[in-house]
């Protein structure tokens, strides 16, 4: 794999073990955005479906970030306790000075619950971030996109990315959802996109789960150089995708995953 | 901070042994491996130790499992805020290992590696004296592969990203040199009493 940042040259220096699997990453990652937490204010919530909604948020001092990377969020309680989670941020890193998130209402969630019952414009939170850049896409090389669920939302960052900055890098996105109502962003999805509906489906599309023909259609049509495969969602999709992803000849250490836990 | 307003959270009882942004993930153990899950039998699992050490070595999972046995009994807790209280892991402990390689005086350091190639960097220290194992057991069966298994290192005072999944060994040194997270903005150390979870943290 070319090295294509500070970071992996960084990386190359050091101790490498003697394994085929290597998984570098993708940029250097801001130590002092990473430590130090802003005041986000809710600035406007966007329902997407009958379980999810996007929350945009003012947050004047955000450095930026790379589509995939994801923030720390905390709430605090009167008593003192307080609430953290990491959430992938859904926005392109052009909207400056503003950030958004896409959240699904969790069965008894703390942090959800309080996002889909009680937050309303005005309320403020606290964010801590962009962390981690694994997951990162800066829009570099060929990407497949395969998330299930709101395991789409780091990969609508890049296509959102993807669009904003006009790129002619290659990126698809195989996204799976139970049904069209619950498919999140379905009015800006393009060309790109093929998605797959695993319960109930428009008129003529099958019902069924992310498959190895969907994978072999884009491995068949993949740039010259091959792509860098991003997955995210469940553990029990991350692991159906990416070992369909293996078995179609995508190298393993070109597969990067994001499993919500 | 200021209070957010509305937010109560969910009911609570004080818990001493919750580190600080910490919740119990109760029966849930979340799986946050950024790696394909590997294909690894217990018969192409090894085991090396070497680097600064007197006799490096590389053991196989017959030979590992001819050590003397030993468990962990405790909580983890994972530095996506989730922690888990009261699990059983069976294994050998690490001193075991580090016994027969001998670490020279000058290791200070340790890079633990997977057999995906994901690194973690640890203060040799935090690897001795009882408190680290090489763990292939998980309640009463083998660890699952999502989890590690065959075999992970398992170092539970700290946050769970050092404790590698399907360990492959660990290089001893003298001087600090930061794995994979550590390069992507985590923590050198890792400490969840302390909340060390990022650089500068």
């Amino acid at each position: 794999m070319p090295a294509t940042s500070a970071m992996d040259s960084a990386q190359s220096a050091g101790f490498t073990p003697p394994t085929r699997f290597a998984v570098p990453g993708r940029i250097a990652v801001s130590n002092r955005a990473a430590a130090t937490w802003q005041r986000a204010t809710l600035t406007e919530v966007r329902r997407e479906t009958p379980h999810a909604a996007t929350f945009r948020f003012a947050v004047p001092d955000w450095e930026g970030h790379l589509p995939g990377q994801h923030l720390m969020l905390r709430l605090r309680a009167g008593d003192g306790y307080v609430a953290q989670r990491h959430y992938s941020i859904a926005s392109p890193p052009d909207d400056t000075g503003h950030i958004e998130l896409t959240l699904d209402h969790v069965d008894g969630g703390e942090v959800s619950g309080w996002f889909h019952t009680v937050a309303e414009p005005g309320d403020e939170v606290e964010v801590r971030g962009p962390l981690s850049g694994f997951f990162a896409w800066p829009g570099d090389r060929p990407a497949l996109l395969v998330g299930a669920g709101s395991g789409v939302v780091p990969l609508m960052s890049m296509v959102r990315h993807h669009r904003a900055r006009g790129l002619s890098v290659p990126l698809r996105l195989l996204v799976s959802a139970r049904s069209p109502e619950e498919l999140i962003y379905a009015s800006e999805y393009g060309a790109e996109t093929t998605p797959v509906f695993t319960r109930t489906a428009p008129e003529g599309v099958p019902v069924g789960r992310v498959s190895a023909a969907h994978v072999a259609a884009l491995q068949a049509d993949r740039p010259e150089g091959g792509w860098e495969a991003y997955v995210c969602g469940s553990n029990g999709f991350a692991e159906h995708a990416s070992r369909l992803l293996v078995d179609a000849g995508q190298p393993v250490d070109r597969i990067r995953i994001e499993r919500f836990g | 901070m200021n209070v957010t307003r509305g937010f109560t959270g969910r009911p609570r009882v004080r818990n001493d042994g919750l580190p600080p942004g910490q919740y119990d993930a109760g029966d849930d153990w979340p799986v946050l491996s950024a790696e394909v899950t590997p294909d690894l039998t217990p018969a192409e699992w090894t085991f090396t130790v070497d680097g600064l050490v007197a006799e490096p070595r590389t053991w196989t999972w017959d030979e590992a499992h001819a050590l003397p046995p030993s468990a962990y009994e405790g909580d983890i807790h994972c530095v996506t805020s989730w922690s888990k209280f009261g699990v059983r892991f069976g294994g050998v402990s690490l001193d075991a290992f580090l016994d027969a390689v001998r670490p020279a005086p000058e290791a200070t350091h340790v890079v633990a590696y997977s057999h995906t190639g994901y690194t973690t960097n640890l203060p040799l220290a935090d690897l001795t004296g009882g408190r680290a194992w090489i763990a292939w057991e998980y309640g009463d069966g083998p660890l699952p592969a999502e989890h590690g298994g065959p075999a992970r290192l398992l170092v539970p005072h700290l946050y769970f990203w050092k404790s590698a999944k399907w360990i492959a060994g660990l290089r001893l040194l003298d001087h600090d040199e930061p794995g994979f997270w550590e390069q992507n903005g985590y923590h050198h150390r890792g400490n969840p009493w302390e909340e060390q979870r990022y650089s500068g943290d």
